[in-house]
């Protein structure tokens, strides 16, 4: 086994000098046809472009930028300051895709992060750590009733978390099938919900339906403990803890897997990119072939079927099976003629909401932050400014009237303390995930706030960290109008898609056209529009090379290369 | 009244949890963190400092010592050339192993032999008519593991002497201006060394090393993510994976050499005319192929292992942390077919891992067996193959 450092950008024959596509215009036809393309090299194309190969399909992944992992990069902004310009932490991946990939053999490197750090307003704390008796001393510091109350809801989480996990890892069976395949494994999803004890369903519909304020209220005192708790159930999601909805978003943020520790959230060797880097190595040596800097315009289609794809250039590349990893809007309304759809599912995806809410404001630091007579180790992890849910719930207010948050949410990660590759001896990269920052201002633009949104963060850190500011070497800020400019997610929704009862299994990303297939024959969608959804999970990218492999099986289609699938 | 390390003032101070365990009757650190997995992860990805002073230390000198050592280590030491270490292991006079250990090479002449228990008798009462001298150092020495893919980069600013150092190759040089020994070695299966330090320049040397690695990464750990490392990388330990043949009440609980996997050291007993310690029965196994075991890694099939919980309603435990007592191994006729000695879940592999002995019929790789373990206090078996020790082995380790 080897380790080799993630690199910077993925170096291929094609993408290196970025004129690949002129020299691919003199080569035949022939060599520009493949098994399959997948449109998109973010960390679902990639895994489904590695489970094709793997299956022995001739694999073209294509990606616009010079790198890939769409929104799960890590660029070096500044000489030896790595920064996880989008997505930056793991917890949702499937552990099947970690297994069925190799991942390991590739690089993969799950770094733990320690502690959790929660500030609050009146300049105590809540400091956890991996150990147990520890954590429950310091709830009881601001509540003793919420000490044991954590351990009750933990447990409680638990529970639903392991009853609804499978579904997580299964095609959502088309309830508007009369398929009896399709009734069967309706009936299975129906059986896993009887069986289950009466409590852990209730929890479960109260979470998928209710507000996490209403469920965590039950359980808590203190402010700053459900402050801290509440905000795993707003991320990336345009609610506030006391709206209807946000109950599904926390369940989402508890119930994964990092390390074989359940519900944990932690980090990549060189951060996400690091992890997508792995992904597609792991591809690449199943032989998917990734080309950098090959913007896909259109699918093209021939009498409903789908027969390859147009790049931005012109350059044309074939094949039976055409994947998108894009969005839903872009996958169905812009690679392809909406006319070529059905009108049901055009008004769907039409009206399905993106509304991206949540901007990345990355800064490179001359030293640590300095908290109190806190020695620096509570950064070993994630520092959550979240002090109260009514902190939240006013963070929201501001973006339901079409603002930025003025004391925004911010999901803090100094990941040099983690990795010490991410910054030079001594130096840091702070990650700063911030809430709420809506895609549509009022009367007003992203190119126009995007500083003062900068500012906004900066003042808010401050006011936690006195001298935070002095510590600052350089700052980027990605709004929602940059994240849909450079990695191409509508409306800078980072969940390709809000998470909302509506938009999610059966309906993700619309009725009827949630097995991963299209109206077009030959045409695929992977991307986290469709279950079970954001975060880098994986699994869209899994389930839909799943499909495919089956509806080719089906029609009994040759591979086009003949070596055997390796082992799982 | 617990001895403590010559570095006890400085790891004391470090040691968060205060959790300490009593090894080789000294302080060790169990871990310095509330997190042991974090402390692994140094080292798997920039690099840890670990106290391994309480080791036992004997110096052997002497125009006779090389002369000696031939006849009670079994491994060849006249291999070993002044200037390189070598892992070895003594025999009893039936082949079963007393024990293990690294022994460096400074000089021609000039050995030093670490253990986990005490040996010197064992090996004083053996000296006979040679001109040997040995001495008890464990005292006088501190010793230091510096482990992780950065330890090279870091130490050579210290000791420039070092960096083209082999693979169980040992260096002099100094350190704050006090001599040190450093010797491309450790427990952690990854590139390290370890380095080797009178005892009155014991909390010198720290500090001087301890400010050089500010900012990069580098934590101390304890005997937690030691045990973590040590199983990845297929290092056996005393008293978990075996049993010292001097102390044994039965031939179950002893192995030998070939049944701990260590066939490679005799890879040249043909052309190796030493008459050492255990060789006639050690060639008799050869020959007459009686090994009971083998020594292997194991890796549990994960989709079995999750099945048997998941259909539980139980969430699949993975936990990092090492477990130290037998596991029994079956074929699919539910027939015992070996046992697994150290479990654990591998951040590197993702995977349940073991060490673990088969019977010789089992022993090829890839090799199905049955692990049994306990599941809402009943028994359940998942499947598990059998693989090549270490089951981690990053490159830089030997480059």
């Amino acid at each position: 086994m080897t380790m080799t450092a993630p690199k910077p950008t993925k170096s291929n024959k094609s993408g290196k000098n970025g004129n690949g596509a002129k020299s691919t215009r003199a080569t035949s036809r022939a060599d520009r046809t493949y098994d399959a393309i997948v449109v998109g090299g973010g960390h679902n194309g990639l895994v489904n472009g590695a489970y094709l190969a793997k299956a022995g399909l001739k694999v073209l992944v294509l990606e616009r930028r010079h790198l890939v992992g769409g929104a799960a990069i890590t660029e070096e902004l500044r000489p030896g300051f790595w920064f996880t310009t989008f997505s930056y932490a793991l917890s949702l991946l499937r552990p099947e895709i970690i297994h069925d990939l190799e991942l390991t053999k590739h690089g993969f490197m799950p770094l733990l992060m320690s502690t959790t750090f929660a500030p609050g307003l009146d300049g105590d704390y809540l400091l956890f750590t991996q150990d147990h008796g520890q954590n429950q001393q310091e709830i009881a510091r601001h509540s003793k009733h919420d000490a044991d109350a954590y351990d009750q809801y933990s447990h409680d989480m638990e529970m639903v978390c392991q009853a609804i996990k499978p579904l997580l890892d299964m095609v959502p069976p088309d309830i508007f099938s009369d398929d009896p395949e399709e009734m069967i494994a309706l009936a299975n999803v129906g059986s896993r919900f009887k069986k289950m004890d009466k409590r852990v369903l209730h929890n479960a519909v109260r979470l998928l339906t209710g507000s996490a304020a209403d469920f965590l209220d039950d359980y808590f005192d203190s402010e700053l403990l459900k402050g801290y708790l509440s905000s795993s159930s707003i991320i990336g999601t345009k609610v506030g803890p006391r709206s209807q909805g946000s109950g599904l978003v926390l369940l989402y943020h508890s119930i994964g897997e990092h390390d074989g520790e359940f519900g944990a959230w932690a980090f990549h060797k060189k951060g996400n990119g690091g992890f997508t880097q792995v992904l597609a190595r792991a591809a690449e040596s199943f032989g998917a072939e990734i080309r950098l800097e090959s913007p896909v315009d259109s699918v093209i289609t021939k009498d409903g079927q789908a027969t390859g794809v147009a790049l931005q250039d012109g350059t044309e590349f074939y094949a039976p099976v055409v994947v998108s990893a894009l969005d839903p809007r872009r996958t169905f309304l812009e690679l392809v003629n909406p006319r070529e759809l059905p009108d049901d599912l055009v008004e769907n995806i039409e009206r399905f909401r993106f509304q991206g809410t949540s901007s990345k404001v990355n800064f490179a630091l001359d030293a640590l932050p300095i908290y109190r007579d806190l020695d620096g180790s509570q950064f070993r992890g994630f520092t959550n400014i979240g002090p109260s849910m009514d902190y939240l719930e006013r963070a929201f207010d501001d973006a339901k009237y079409g603002w930025y948050s003025q004391n925004p949410y911010i999901d803090c990660a100094i990941q040099s303390t983690i990795d010490a590759d991410m910054a030079p001896p001594g130096k840091h990269v702070l990650s700063c995930f911030i809430q709420y920052t809506p895609y549509k201002l009022r009367e007003s633009d992203w190119d126009s706030e995007k500083e003062n949104l900068g500012d906004t963060v900066q003042r808010t850190l401050e006011r936690f960290f006195p001298g935070f500011g002095d510590l600052v070497l350089q700052r980027e800020v990605r709004t929602p109008l940059d994240i849909e400019r450079t990695v191409g997610l509508s409306e800078g929704n980072i969940f390709a898609g809000e998470f909302f009862a509506p938009q999610m299994f059966f309906f993700r990303p619309a009725p009827g056209w949630s097995q991963y297939r299209t109206p077009i024959d030959g045409y695929y969608q992977c991307g986290s529009g469709t279950h079970p959804g954001g975060c880098v999970m994986g699994a869209p990218g899994r389930l839909a090379a799943g499909q495919i492999l089956k509806d080719r099986a089906k029609v009994g289609a040759p591979s086009s290369k003949t070596r055997v699938a390796a082992r799982v | 009244m617990i001895r403590t390390t010559p570095f006890h003032e400085r790891t004391s101070a470090l040691n968060e949890t205060q959790l300490w365990s009593h090894w080789s009757g000294h302080l060790a650190a169990d871990r310095y963190q509330m997190s042991d997995k974090f402390e692994y992860f140094a080292v798997r990805n920039a690099a840890g400092i670990f106290d391994t002073s309480p080791l036992f230390k004997y110096r052997i000198t002497g125009k006779d010592a090389e002369a000696f050592l031939s006849g009670v280590l079994a491994r060849d030491i006249r291999a070993c050339q002044p200037g390189n270490a070598q892992y070895t292991c003594w025999l009893d006079d039936r082949g079963f192993v007393i024990e293990d250990g690294v022994i460096l090479r400074p000089g021609k002449d000039e050995f030093l032999l670490t253990s986990a228990e005490p040996n010197y008798a064992y090996f004083a009462d053996r000296i006979g008519r040679f001109d040997v001298k040995i001495e008890d150092v464990s005292h006088e020495l501190g010793t230091l593991a510096f482990q992780g893919p950065r330890s090279r980069s870091l130490l050579k600013q210290l000791v420039p002497q070092m960096e083209h150092i082999p693979y169980f190759g040992v260096a002099k040089g100094e350190i704050g201006g006090a001599g040190v020994t450093v010797s491309r070695t450790g427990y952690s299966g990854d590139l390290g060394y370890e380095i080797w330090i009178d005892t009155p320049d014991a909390l010198h040397v720290w500090d001087t090393l301890w400010d050089s690695i500010e900012g990069q990464g580098v934590l101390p750990f304890g005997l937690a993510a030691l045990y973590m490392l040590r199983i990845e990388a297929g290092l056996l330990l005393l008293e978990a994976d075996f049993d010292s043949s001097r102390y044994a009440w039965n031939d179950a609980h002893r192995s030998t050499p070939l049944e701990l996997g260590w066939a490679w050291m005799f890879r040249d007993l043909k052309t190796d005319d030493r008459a050492f310690i255990g060789r006639k029965a050690l060639e008799k196994e050869i020959a007459d192929k009686t090994s009971r075991w083998a020594m292997r890694g194991l890796v549990v099939d994960w989709r079995d292992y999750d099945r048997v919980y998941n259909d539980a309603g139980l969430i699949p435990p993975k936990d990092h942390a090492p477990v130290v007592e037998d596991w029994m191994l079956y074929d699919d006729d539910y027939e015992r077919v070996g046992y697994a000695t150290s479990f654990m879940y591998s951040p590197m592999l993702q995977r349940h891992i073991a060490i673990a002995r088969v019977r010789p019929d089992f022993a090829k790789f890839g090799t199905k067996v049955n692990l049994e373990f306990t599941v809402d206090h009943h028994y359940e078996q998942v499947a598990a193959h059998v693989a090549r020790l270490p089951l981690y082995s990053p490159e830089r380790k030997t480059a």
